[in-house]
């Protein structure tokens, strides 16, 4: 073996070099090994046609914790701040929401938005308190300050009040559809809401605890949503210099091929080069499947183990278009100012849910749902003057399609998703110069996570907290001396939070100090 | 329109059971993994002391028995035990333990090396789900051959002359834990020297179709060294003596356990040295590698009892500071009628239980309808109760 290092981080997606940055303030001499030629993972900008870019996965920041900026001193420009929401019509006759504002509903909507986003923000706020905490282990061996932990849940969900607390014990377990049809009648406002529960799972609004990925969504920034200046690599830069200046190292392109088990712990990692570099401390930002099945072999941890993160549930439904532009297309009743805002194809509730049903038979939606910005209207560095791109997600396109995916069986979802978004902007088609779609299959390659699903692994109560990435393993220590998770699968989850990162050096710094 | 094949309702009936039904006197039968499977067939004493003096011949066709090959068949057999599987050449069988991650023991049984890289392996309890588990992750086949492969275990002393009379050539060369294969009327034999009984014997594994026919061949080479068809009577009376366990009776499987604290771990069933923390990662190895620092809960002993009267369910006491003080329980007795001693094998919490510890079962009678009780007084003792020379012997002798 050559070079030592006090860790190893495998992978440079947000949360390792987050996890990376923390371990090496602490002192720590951390090496991160990134399989591609940029850090970020899914946090990434990069050109997809001559003159144009885009955020390949991630596209727009809502959930990165204020404490993993505040940890790191986190600067980098946004291009767009406060971006409401419009969900389309094709009439022009959209409904439009930012914070706790709705315009274009009823007035008994208006007001009935106001208390469901008072109450909703008010559960991400108890929620966001312990995505930022390591979970408790419940196990018998569970330490003090695991109860502590435990108790303070408890305590917190007391101290909502009777109220509250029965309606947060109300919501926390059920679906977003049945909340959303007894509270309000449009439609629109209903499909919408529905979409941000559902974006990026395998799940419909009719789906259970599609309350709790709501709640989720809101927590952090009550939903407040930003797009960074250069697109999502702003982010993942600005998380490398931290990590730099920090003294971790940074290698890229240099893809990890095992991290080395001896006598039963992590040893260091072997590169597909052929390089070897030790550590008693690996930290893998890769999700599980591919932490444990590839990278550490089943041969080398336990088969109830084993069972367990091959049962985790990790089959992406969401799919990224990327579309060059020679000009804005027009969208009835949206003014030119309005472009920097988040749009949303969602008509109704019922449509979110018939959409999602395709994906449960292994089919693409046949009218599909989609979460549109474009980018470029506030950002000119992502497209060359005077034309725009836009960037889109697309639901459902199942991981596991039917058909499977292939180059077209990709293309026909491409031309459904344009011609869907063709009633909504008449002129879209005159104006693409260049289009691209990355469907979970193409995420599972570009981004190297199993099954194309940017949570690496469903956000579903059962996967969730003392559970994720699976039980007896939670506090992101592995069941192998040394072998830390650190990014999506662990707790909390997906999104460009930070707060796996930051969860994982906390737990290992907690841990050593321990030892 | 899809048909639905009928499945097998009720009891299975061995491939041998014709033959065992014409010599069935006794008519008591019990249930083994969906077999029916004899107490005994004449007299349970007698079959005893068929094992002891001559040859008993036991079905042993509804034990478990998995085909496992692949490329990585050896990679997987060795994570699933605890013991060395690389130190077991083809031709060789080995005696083995399967743990959960929690290092409790899920079952224990015989790998069969039958050649490079494949192996069969055999347990009183059926495990696919476990072993489908453990090859998440590997190149493997598992099949179950249960059904397909009919066997038979010939243990006693003149077994050895009945296995020349019934001619297989150079079967005095088989070593204990040896495996060997002859033909059989055109199809393969497996002949294993292994048993249940800790005396000299074999084991013998061909295809189902072939059943009668060797029940035949074999009785008739042994129609002169006293063979007899033995029950799981019997058998279980000259196990307790081997000092061997059995799974639902000495330990529950792991993987039944409900309470916690139900399970044990090899380190708890005596069987440390089954336990290689030297080889390459195996299941349980990190919670047994804990267990082995922090030390365990309960230890199996076993006893030699004082009186005659087994000590069936009865607690296990110490005298400590005068008193008398409850550390545990028996899980297997019998009188042994070849040893004249009253054996048992039994459970205790540690420390307690060491070689030579004289502690106390509790032994409740019932003689006329009224129980009575004795404080017996029993030692732990670290050998088999019967072990004879000759189970070792290579060639072993002609009795």
């Amino acid at each position: 073996m050559n070079d030592r290092y006090d860790a190893i981080v495998v992978g440079a997606g947000h949360n390792g070099l987050v996890c990376a940055s923390l371990l090496a303030k602490a002192g720590r001499k951390v090496l991160v090994l990134e399989a591609k030629d940029q850090v970020g993972g899914a946090a990434i900008t990069r050109t997809f046609a001559d003159g144009y870019s885009v955020s390949a996965c991630a596209h727009l920041l809502y959930q990165l914790q204020p404490q993993v900026r505040k940890d790191l001193g986190l600067k980098f420009d946004v291009s767009s701040d406060q971006m409401g929401t419009i969900a389309l019509s094709p009439d022009g006759n959209h409904v439009r929401y930012n914070g706790n504002e709705v315009s274009g509903t009823s007035d008994e909507d208006a007001a009935s938005y106001k208390d469901f986003y008072r109450r909703m923000t008010r559960f991400a706020d108890l929620l966001q308190t312990y995505l930022n905490k390591i979970p408790p282990r419940l196990a018998k061996d569970a330490s003090l300050s695991d109860l502590l932990t435990l108790a303070q849940l408890g305590l917190d969900v007391r101290r909502l009040g009777k109220v509250e607390m029965q309606e947060f014990l109300r919501l926390i377990g059920i679906n977003i559809f049945d909340e959303l049809v007894e509270r309000f009648e449009s439609g629109l406002l209903k499909g919408a809401l529905s979409l941000d529960a559902v974006l990026g799972t395998h799940l419909g609004p009719r789906s259970p605890n599609t309350i709790l990925t709501y709640l989720y969504r809101l927590a952090g920034s009550h939903g407040a949503i930003s797009a960074p200046a250069g697109g999502m690599s702003a982010v993942s830069e600005a998380l490398a210099h931290s990590a730099r200046d920090n003294g971790a190292t940074i290698r890229t392109a240099m893809p990890v091929k095992r991290i080395i088990i001896e006598n039963g712990r992590a040893a260091g990692v072997e590169t597909e080069n052929g390089e070897l570099f030790s550590s008693w401390l690996v930290v893998s930002n890769a999700d599980p499947k591919t932490t444990i099945m590839r990278l550490v072999s089943a041969r080398n941890v336990e088969t109830g183990f084993t069972r367990r993160v091959q049962n985790i549930r990790m089959r992406g439904n969401a799919a990224k278009v990327h579309l060059a532009m020679d000009g804005l297309p027009h969208i009835k009743g949206i003014e030119k100012r309005e472009y920097g805002e988040r749009f949303v194809v969602a008509p109704d509730e019922n449509y979110v849910e018939r959409a999602f049903n395709a994906a449960k038979y292994g089919e693409t939606s046949t009218k599909p749902v989609f979460e549109i910005t474009f980018p470029s209207f506030r950002d000119s560095s992502l497209a060359p003057t005077g034309k725009h791109v836009m960037s889109a997600i697309v639901q459902y396109a199942p991981y596991e399609l039917r058909e499977g995916w292939s180059d077209s069986t990709r293309q026909a979802f491409l031309d459904l998703a344009i011609d869907t978004l063709g009633e909504y902007m008449p002129d879209l088609k005159q104006r693409i110069s260049a289009a691209e779609m990355l469907t979970p299959a193409d995420i599972e390659k570009e981004f190297l996570i199993t099954g194309g699903h940017w949570h690496h692994g469903e956000l579903s109560l059962d996967q969730f907290l003392f559970t994720r990435p699976v039980g007896g393993a939670a506090q992101y220590a592995m069941p192998l001396d040394g072998l830390y998770l650190c990014g999506a699968g662990a707790h909390p989850g997906g999104g460009v939070s930070g707060a796996a990162g930051r969860n994982a050096a906390r737990a290992i710094l907690k841990r050593e100090q321990a030892a | 329109m899809t048909t639905i094949q009928e499945v097998p309702q009720g009891r299975l009936k061995s491939p041998f059971y014709p033959r065992q039904a014409e010599l069935d006197r006794l008519n008591r039968w019990h249930e083994w993994k969906g077999y029916s499977s004899a107490d005994g067939f004449y007299d349970t004493t007698l079959e005893y002391f068929a094992i002891r003096n001559s040859t008993g011949v036991f079905d042993l066709t509804p034990m478990t028995k998995y085909r496992i090959t692949g490329p990585d068949s050896l990679d997987f057999i060795d994570r699933l035990v605890t013991r060395d599987m690389r130190k077991i050449k083809p031709g060789r069988v080995a005696y083995a333990v399967w743990c959960n991650d929690e290092g409790q023991v899920i079952d224990d049984g015989t790998i069969f090396h039958l050649q490079q890289g494949e192996y069969r392996l055999c347990s009183q309890e059926r495990h696919m789900a476990w072993l489908t588990a453990a090859a998440i992750g590997m190149d493997v086949s598992i099949v179950d051959e249960t059904h397909d492969i009919a066997a038979l275990a010939v243990q006693g002393p003149t077994s050895y002359s009945v296995m020349k009379n019934l001619g297989l050539d150079g079967i005095g060369n088989l070593k204990p834990f040896g495996l060997t294969n002859f033909d059989f009327e055109g199809t393969d034999l497996m002949v294993s020297r292994t048993g249940f009984t800790g005396d000299l014997g074999y084991e013998l594994w061909l295809p189902a179709a072939k059943a009668e026919a060797l029940w035949d061949a074999l009785f008739e080479a042994g129609k002169l060294h006293g063979i007899m068809a033995i029950g799981t009577e019997a058998l279980e009376q000259s196990r307790i003596e081997a000092g061997f366990i059995a799974a639902y009776v000495d330990f529950l499987p792991a993987d039944v356990t409900v309470r916690s604290g139900r399970s044990r771990s090899p380190f708890e069933l005596g069987l440390e040295w089954l336990v290689d923390f030297k080889k390459s990662n195996f299941n349980g190895r990190r919670a047994l590698a804990k267990e082995k620092r922090q030390g365990s809960t309960w230890r199996l002993v076993k006893l030699d009892i004082e009186g005659n009267k087994p000590a069936h369910h009865s607690y296990i006491f110490a005298k400590s500071g005068g008193r008398r003080k409850n550390i545990g329980f028996t899980t297997s007795a019998t009188w042994s009628p070849v040893c004249k001693q009253n054996i048992a094998i039994g459970t205790v919490r540690t420390p307690h239980g060491n070689v030579g510890d004289k502690l106390f079962v509790e032994i409740y009678y019932q003689r006329e309808m009224h129980w009575s009780r004795v404080m017996a007084e029993a030692t732990v003792v670290d050998k088999p109760f019967w072990n004879p020379p000759r189970r070792r012997a290579t060639p072993p002798g002609p009795f």
